[in-house]
């Protein structure tokens, strides 16, 4: 178990000679219904790069919410340079020498990169010459960034860009940085990491916070790990396998799951795309151009690549939420879809999972019989001549709270009470147990709980195992390795042609994520 | 000492149901206040305006003849409020309505027989939902706000009225006054109970609370409503028709108030005049609110807001009130009940200021 | 004898533009914050009768328009209280204001019906006000004429380079990136519609002071509701919320003048275009879905709970 691991807050870094700058004792918050921070202590000396590590729902960000005052703790203290303090906001947090680069941005995307920037800096002085200072940081940095162009313009990479620029400004003695690489290839992580170390070497302390273990043991020299609002470990992820540093965090061993199937390369093709186009209907979207590929029966494809580059374009695509110009663009089972809804595709065989499960997926103020009818009427028949038939609604929806072990006082628990990963039990679950000829999903298990994530993996599995055809649409590459038999990637809303798992490495991935044309990455891996 | 508010788990069901109440008994306490502001014994004044109205067998039978109106404008607009179409000219649609039954009573004026009224009532339904068609059809080709337009078309439908009582259905025998012609006995809504105006509409709008019920509660129509007003997004991913609902909203919401505006004019009105619009569309968006967008509710909130009409008038008449009152009572009625709902999302909690 | 009735059309160009440019000015700031408020007719109506009731009690005009602000901004700190701390839906309140707005005004301007005051008096310099043409339309207008083109200047400059309002329009297009910032969502969003219902107050008293000096029920006339779509014309700019308030002022007094010509069409149909232009210029302005999609606030409309 994890506690024999670490010894107390302080553990390996007892003989560090730096300074201490962050001191937290028996922090603690509470939020209804759960104890986000038990009680929790941690250290952060100047100049080092630590990292704060745990599943989702471990308190992480609760912690690092408190840190840079955005949140006030129930109970406990925090001291800075040896300073008892109140961290009362984050403006006070920017005075104390704080700063914060969130995992979902902070960023206004109408206005420019420059008035992001403004935004984040406490006074008029800070303010002044402000564009001549961010073009000065971010070169020395080696961060590019033009302050004139508008955020909504910018990729993601550009945008973590403007967040770290803003910190730096601040010339912080502490950054925190909230799973800074979920969005990032590997490559623009690798750059990352490179100005991070420059950073701690000139004595700013980083908080690094990650569930990403092989990373942390790249880039960080110790780690603090929490599960279920409590500190159980502390380590020097250096000297700790990636396998340990897992049993820590998630506080037990985890059955992988059974990866014995074999396509069969001579499969009917259940879905077939074939130069699908369009035009996105979302603000600052990503159109599609020319996407082509096929799913045989029994077959799971990935589709891998960085938010925002057409993904949910892509599935509001294949999912009828946007009609495709020809029909002929997306068949299902040999029969031409792409001018039909949602409702005919489902009559058609085809299911969805999108990836945002709140108001897309289920209907939070709705209960999960409602949200069971919202998807699966046609196909479990739980409407009669327009008229709901109440009692199959709540036995159906019963039997997927049942089936796939969501917790919930039942099917009229309304859906905003589940956890985010008991709902996405529940939509999978729906959508699984509508018997699915092909299954389209998005981000199957993304922020949910490794168990969660481990029985969903095990579901999607065995359907396809019954013949259907999965594709799964993921930024999580370790994800798309273990369940994939191909994996392409998108990138400015084009697609590469599909490969087989085994042929496949993580840099090369990684170039194609980039938008490096398929040859490039060949020769990349060529090389 | 500040209010702390705390989003709950799930949704309260009880206060759901509470939250009108309470409102209505705010709204009360309030125009009490009101009363004793303006120097009436706010007691009395409170007996003049809600009991006083009842207690005589006419007065009883006059609460269900207001809210008869009221109650069917408000579940069409029911319809649209759960869907997300804010259509705020039913006062509009009501006129349309009116206007085009009129039509049908002028034109058929010496027709002495009963199916004059019958076709009225398709011709009042049609004026309605016509003049709910053009705000969707606007917002669906052009994406322009329906608020706003429905809202614009009420003004050009009262001067269209206007313009028929003082131009081309002007009676020739009104000594010039702006308003048509008495309605034929054939155009009058059938009366249905002696020394009452309670006419068909009474009873045809109970007809819509029942068919209403089971459309919003128990079809599938109505939940794909709910859907869309709650999460387009998932509506969409649902398969249901965004464009397909609008309309339903719309011209289900207009051919209501048309129908309502029809029986007005054949009932207790008997012709056109340009007295016609006393703000029933309008009124009617807060009863559809008191009764929780739910058509049962939405009856009694009818009744209530009847009442205040009733109430109103008394209150004129006994205590020289202006009538605005009524008006100043319903618009704090709709704040209370906006606050109130708070407590269906929120717990509040008075914190009594923190350490430092 | 011709700039005589060029100079009393466009005299009256201007006095029908002021109170949609005053009421669509505040609207507009309002709506930059992410906040809806449907209730600016309601303001406009209490505006219009304090400011009434004010001046014609003290004499005062400076009291009255002070007096119309006040009352605007108090209706405005009604619904902030509902929407922004109860967190009610802003649609709903919107429309409970302006119907609580016209009861209200209507109330408190029953006995005021029929009493006239004096028009506010216009700017009178010496030399420069007794140019022909030039004189009376740039140097001859009354305070609220100059300080409505000053609240278009002013909010321009306030939005587009001061700090304040760059907080302001940032906190319209993600109010949670501002709350993780650390700004105060809630108090900015409350002076925003305070700055609102000041502004239609203001417009009330134009109304009621200057442009028809007297006191009748409804007498916005749905300005409101026009300088709410003026809005949505000017796709949030003060520079076009300009240009969209003259052309609208146009447009009612090419409607008295219509029917002074003697075309034989009935004054009614007359009386609608106002409304049936608001109508047209929404439906162009909107069918640009991208226009829209790019300058609306993302926020516009959507509660802020400050959650954990």
């Amino acid at each position: 178990m994890g506690e024999a691991m670490g010894s107390g807050a302080l553990g390996p870094a007892m003989a560090d000679s730096r300074p201490l700058l962050l001191g937290l004792k028996g922090i603690t918050k509470a939020f209804p219904g759960c104890l986000a921070n038990d009680a929790v202590d941690l250290d952060i000396r100047a100049g080092e790069i630590h990292a704060l590590l745990g599943e989702n729902g471990a308190g992480k960000s609760t912690l690092v919410k408190i840190v840079y005052g955005v949140l006030q703790p129930d109970a406990g203290e925090i001291t800075i340079a040896g300073e008892m303090r109140r961290i009362s906001s984050p403006a006070a947090a920017r005075d104390l020498g704080i700063g914060m680069v969130f995992q979902h941005f902070s960023l206004f995307e109408a206005l420019t990169v420059a008035d992001n920037i403004a935004l984040g800096l406490n006074t008029a002085a800070a303010r002044r010459d402000l564009r001549s200072r961010i073009v000065a940081i971010s070169e020395s940095y080696g961060l590019p960034l033009d302050p004139d162009r508008v955020v909504h313009d910018l990729s993601v990479g550009e945008r973590q860009r403007i967040e770290i620029v803003r910190c730096l400004l601040q010339k912080p003695k502490l950054l925190i940085m909230d799973e800074p690489t979920s969005v990032l290839t590997p490559q623009e992580a690798d750059n990352l990491f490179a100005t991070l170390r420059r950073l701690a070497a000139e004595g700013c302390a980083i908080l690094y916070i990650s569930h990403k273990l092989e990373e942390i043991r790249a880039l960080c020299e110790r780690a603090t790990i929490m599960r279920q609002g409590r500190v159980v470990a502390s380590c020097d992820p250096r000297a700790t396998s990636a396998r340990d540093l897992a049993e820590m965090m998630i506080g037990a061993e985890l059955a992988a799951p059974a990866h014995a199937r074999k396509p069969d390369a001579a499969a009917p093709v259940r879905l077939a795309v074939q130069d699908l186009s369009l035009r996105s209907n979302q603000q600052f979207g990503v159109d599609l151009h020319d996407i082509s590929f096929a799913v045989r029966a029994g077959e799971i494809l990935g589709i891998g690549g960085i938010a925002g580059n057409g993904q949910g374009e892509l599935m509001a695509a294949l999912s009828g939420e946007i009609l495709a110009l020809a029909p002929g663009a997306i068949a299902l089972d040999g029969v031409a879809v792409g001018r039909i809804g949602p409702d005919g595709r489902r009559r058609q065989g085809a299911c969805f999972v999108p990836e945002e499960r709140n108001d897309h997926g289920a209907v939070r103020d709705m209960t999960l019989a409602e949200n069971a009818l919202l998807s699966a009427y046609r196909r479990r028949r739980l409407s009669r001549m327009g008229f709901i038939d109440r009692l199959r609604t709540l036995l159906f929806a019963g039997e997927v709270v049942e089936d796939f072990d969501v917790r919930t006082s039942g099917p009229r628990a309304e859906a905003r009470s589940l956890s985010g990963g008991n709902l996405q039990k529940f939509i999978i679950g729906r959508e699984i147990l509508q018997d699915p000829g092909i299954l389209v999903v998005a981000q199957p298990t993304w922020g949910v709980d490794a168990g969660a994530a481990a029985a969903i993996h095990q579901a999607l599995m065995d359907l396809a195992d019954a013949g259907a055809a999965i594709v799964i649409i993921s930024q999580d590459l370790d994800e798309l390795m273990m369940l994939a038999d191909r994996i392409a990637v998108m990138a400015h809303g084009r697609l590469s042609p599909a490969r087989p798992v085994a042929e496949l490495s993580v840099a090369e991935i990684g170039l194609l994520m980039g938008g490096a044309q398929p040859e490039r990455a060949e020769a990349a891996h060529a090389s | 000492m500040h209010l702390e508010i705390i989003a709950r788990g799930e949704r309260s069901r009880t206060w759901a149901y509470l939250s009108p109440v309470l409102a209505i008994v705010l709204t009360l306490v309030t125009s009490a206040f009101i009363f004793a502001f303006l120097g009436k014994d706010p007691l009395a004044a409170l007996k003049v305006m809600w009991i006083d109205p009842v207690l005589t067998k006419r007065g009883f039978a006059e609460l269900f003849v207001k809210a008869a109106p009221l109650v069917m404008i408000a579940i069409g607009l029911a319809l649209g409020f759960r869907a997300n179409v804010w259509n705020i000219g039913a006062e509009g649609q009501f006129i349309m309505g009116a206007i085009f039954a009129t039509g049908v009573a002028l034109y058929f004026y010496e027709v002495q027989n009963w199916p004059v009224w019958l076709a009225m009532i398709p011709a009042g339904i049609l004026g309605g939902a016509l003049w709910g068609a053009i705000p969707a059809f606007l917002k669906l080709r052009f994406n322009a706000n329906e608020i706003l337009t429905s809202l614009m078309l009420t003004y050009v439908a009262s001067l269209i009225l206007l313009y028929l009582v003082a131009g081309p259905w002007k009676d020739p025998d009104g000594y010039g006054f702006p308003q048509s012609r008495m309605f034929s006995d054939a155009a009058n809504s059938p009366r249905l109970i002696s020394g009452t105006r309670i006419h068909v509409g009474v009873f045809a709008s109970l007809g819509i609370v029942i068919l209403g019920w089971f459309l919003l509660q128990k079809s599938m129509l109505g939940f794909q409503l709910k859907v869309l007003g709650q999460a387009p997004r998932a509506a969409a991913f649902a398969g249901f028709s965004t464009r397909g609902l609008t309309w339903l909203s719309l011209l289900v919401g207009g051919g209501l108030a048309g129908l309502a505006g029809m029986f007005e004019v054949a009932g207790p009105i008997g012709q056109l005049t340009p007295a016609l619009p006393t703000g029933y569309g309008f009124t009617a968006i807060i009863v559809a609110f008191l009764g929780r967008l739910h058509p049962i509710g939405i009856l009694f909130g009818g009744l209530v807001l009847a009442l205040s009409y009733l109430g109103g008038e008394k209150a004129q008449i006994a205590l020289g009130l202006p009538a605005a009152v009524v008006k100043i009572n319903q618009g704090i009625l709709l704040f209370y009940l906006l606050a109130c709902d708070l407590f269906i999302r929120y717990r509040v909690k008075i914190a009594t200021g923190r350490a430092a | 004898m011709e700039s005589a009735v060029l100079v009393s059309i466009l005299l009256s160009v201007i006095a029908a533009s002021t109170p949609l440019l005053l009421a669509g000015i505040g609207e507009l700031v309002v709506e930059r914050s992410g906040v809806l408020n449907l209730g600016v007719e309601g303001m406009m109506l209490v505006g219009a009768i304090a400011g009434f009731a004010v001046t014609y009690s003290s004499g005062s005009a400076s009291l009255g328009i002070l007096a119309a602000a006040l009352g605007g901004m108090a209706m405005a700190l009604v619904f902030a209280f509902l929407t922004l701390t109860l967190q009610a839906n802003q649609v709903a309140t919107g429309l409970a204001l302006t119907i609580f707005g016209i009861g209200l005004a209507a109330m408190m301007g029953a006995g005021f019906v029929g009493h006239p005051v004096p028009k506010l008096p216009g700017l009178d310099l010496p030399l420069l006000s007794a140019i022909p043409v030039i004189g009376p339309l740039v140097f001859g207008q009354d305070f609220l004429v100059y300080f409505s083109i000053a609240a278009v200047i002013g909010a321009s400059w306030f939005l587009y380079r001061s700090h304040g309002g760059l907080v302001l329009r940032a906190i319209g297009d993600s109010h949670d990136a501002a709350h993780a910032i650390g700004y105060p969502v809630i108090r900015i969003r409350y002076l925003a519609c305070l700055f609102g219902g000041a502004m239609s107050g203001l417009a009330g008293a134009y109304l009621s002071l200057s442009y028809t000096p007297m006191w009748a029920e409804d007498m916005s006339a749905g300005r409101g509701w026009i300088a709410l779509a003026l809005v949505v014309f000017a796709t949030w700019r003060p520079g076009r919320l300009l240009l969209g308030a003259y052309l609208f002022g146009g447009i009612t007094i090419l409607q008295f003048h219509v029917q002074t010509m003697g075309l034989g069409i009935p004054p009614q149909f007359v009386s609608m275009l106002p409304y049936l232009a608001t109508i047209l210029v929404l439906c162009a302005i909107s069918s640009d879905a991208t226009r829209i999609r790019l300058n609306a606030p993302a926020c516009l409309g959507r509660p802020f709970h400050a959650a954990g």
